[in-house]
């Protein structure tokens, strides 16, 4: 597991930069936390990193976006879903389908959901600073994303 | 004689229709969360997506041709949400609109969501002609538009983060009125003083909005005041939450206004349901869409179709749902 405290929104989307850069098509990357802890400006930071141009806004209303790039980046955000059915996992599959999907607020779907080769928690420190934790238990992903977050993060 | 147009939406939560006149009167418009189709379907579906739309979009194309007295080979063209949106969301309302066109040789006009808001001001007695500058305001939407045509629009600004709605709504979920809130947080801000707690405006550059910090400072709020004291202090940190939001939409109308030096202003969307920006923009002068156009519904995408192409047979068999452009 890797932590890291981030001392703005700025910084948080710069550990999603870092993620960004050790992923590959089909991953699906877990994003828990809750309200204002920064699940999307930490999105935000690694759909640019992967080439998402235009806005990279909520998508709790939505559900979920599918953002064009090489590979696409789909976003999604099960806040709205007290449980899932089959009829709604069916609804959302396409989104997981040839793209790097994150996903807020994964665990309702967990049934369905392919399983999250990296799942990112964050907690409120303060109004500006977030304990960010990214868990995966790949350990080649584990090292190059080490390696990606510098000299600003510390293996826990 | 007077054509008559069919809308359909399926985009997101709400399963709707509604046929108008080639003329912009609304002879019927059905939404799948009215009381009365929930009572005749069923109830409440806990379902978010598609499969209730498979259940609803029957009755309830049913009941809008009912309620306006017509049958399907009275109507001239039929409208209907391409995108954006879920994709199996749309694609009910889709598949079910090729089918009816199929069926009756009825021409398919393929409509934009976003499109479809802004038509909602079109219709009725006193329709707004072009040019005008919009603000699109809704759950998943935050979007300033320049209208220079019934048929296009250009975006000059938008949320960066949160859509105004869901902010209102995570806002009511931060105060404990559940979700979605949206509509009992303008309730409870009603009874409480909007000056007790100043909440940060965001400074966007150009003409975008950012919701997340007020929601941020919101949470915190709540966090130091624990519950005995929160419960005191609810309806004045509603009411202090409601006003940032809206004075920064309403800024932003101004700022926007000006720069772009539109004299006509109009708001679309379910935010602007809420009874705070209401008042705002009505002593403004804005033009606000009636409260039955202001949530997704299918007489705005009936409208927005008396402006686009038709498809006659079989051009329309290959048209497919887009999520996002």
């Amino acid at each position: 597991m890797l932590r890291v405290t981030t001392s703005s929104a700025g910084g948080t989307a710069q550990l999603g930069v870092a993620l960004a850069e050790c992923l590959r098509v089909g991953d699906v990357i877990g994003v828990r936390g809750e309200l204002g802890a920064g699940k999307t400006v930490f999105i935000r930071g690694a759909c640019e990193a992967l080439g998402v141009e235009g806005r990279v806004t909520s998508p709790t209303f939505t559900i979920g976006h599918r953002y064009l790039a090489d590979p696409d980046v789909a976003h999604l955000d099960l806040y709205r879903f007290e449980s899932m059915s089959p009829g709604e996992w069916a609804d959302i599959e396409p989104l997981f389908v040839d793209s790097i999907a994150f996903v807020e607020w994964p665990d309702v779907g967990a049934e369905y959901l392919p399983a999250p080769r990296a799942v990112v928690n964050l907690r409120h420190v303060d109004p500006e600073r977030r304990e960010i934790e990214i868990t995966t238990a790949d350990q080649q992903l584990e090292r190059s994303l080490a390696a990606a977050m510098g000299d600003a993060s510390s293996a826990a | 004689m007077t054509e008559l147009i069919l809308g359909l939406e399926t985009s997101c939560d709400e399963t709707a229709a509604a046929v108008i006149s080639d003329g912009g009167a609304i002879l019927s418009n059905v939404i799948s969360s009215q009381a009365q189709i929930h009572a005749r379907y069923g109830g409440v579906v806990p379902e978010v997506a598609s499969r209730r739309h498979l259940e609803l979009v029957e009755p309830v194309v049913a009941d809008a041709l009912e309620q306006a007295g017509a049958a399907l080979e009275d109507v001239s063209a039929i409208g209907v949400t391409q995108g954006p949106g879920l994709v199996g969301a749309l694609l009910v309302g889709l598949s079910y609109a090729k089918g009816l066109s199929w069926a009756s040789g009825v021409p398919l006009v393929p409509v934009d969501h976003l499109r479809g808001h802004v038509a909602s001001l079109f219709l009725g007695e006193e329709p707004l002609a072009p040019p005008f500058l919009c603000l699109l305001a809704s759950g998943g939407h935050t979007l300033l538009l320049v209208v220079r045509d019934y048929d296009s629009h250009e975006v000059i600004g938008g949320t960066r983060d949160d859509a105004a709605g869901e902010a209102f709504d995570k806002g009511a979920r931060l105060l404990g009125l559940g979700y979605p809130g949206g509509p009992a947080l303008d309730r409870l801000a009603r009874t409480g003083d909007a000056t007790a707690y100043r909440f940060p405006i965001a400074r966007m550059e150009g003409l975008d909005f950012s919701f997340s910090g007020v929601k941020t400072a919101l949470l915190y709020a709540v966090k130091d005041l624990g519950d005995a004291a929160l419960a005191e202090q609810r309806a004045d940190l509603a009411a202090s939450y409601e006003r940032a939001i809206v004075q920064a939409l309403l800024q932003r109308i101004e700022q926007a206004a000006e720069s772009m030096s539109m004299e006509t202003v109009a708001v679309v969307g379910g935010v602007a349901a809420n009874s705070a920006l209401r008042a705002g923009l009505l002593a403004r002068g804005v033009r606000v869409a009636p409260l039955a156009l202001c949530t997704d519904n299918g007489a705005m995408i009936a409208s927005a179709a008396r402006y686009a192409p038709k498809l006659l047979e079989t051009d329309y068999l290959s048209i497919d749902a887009y999520s996002s452009r």
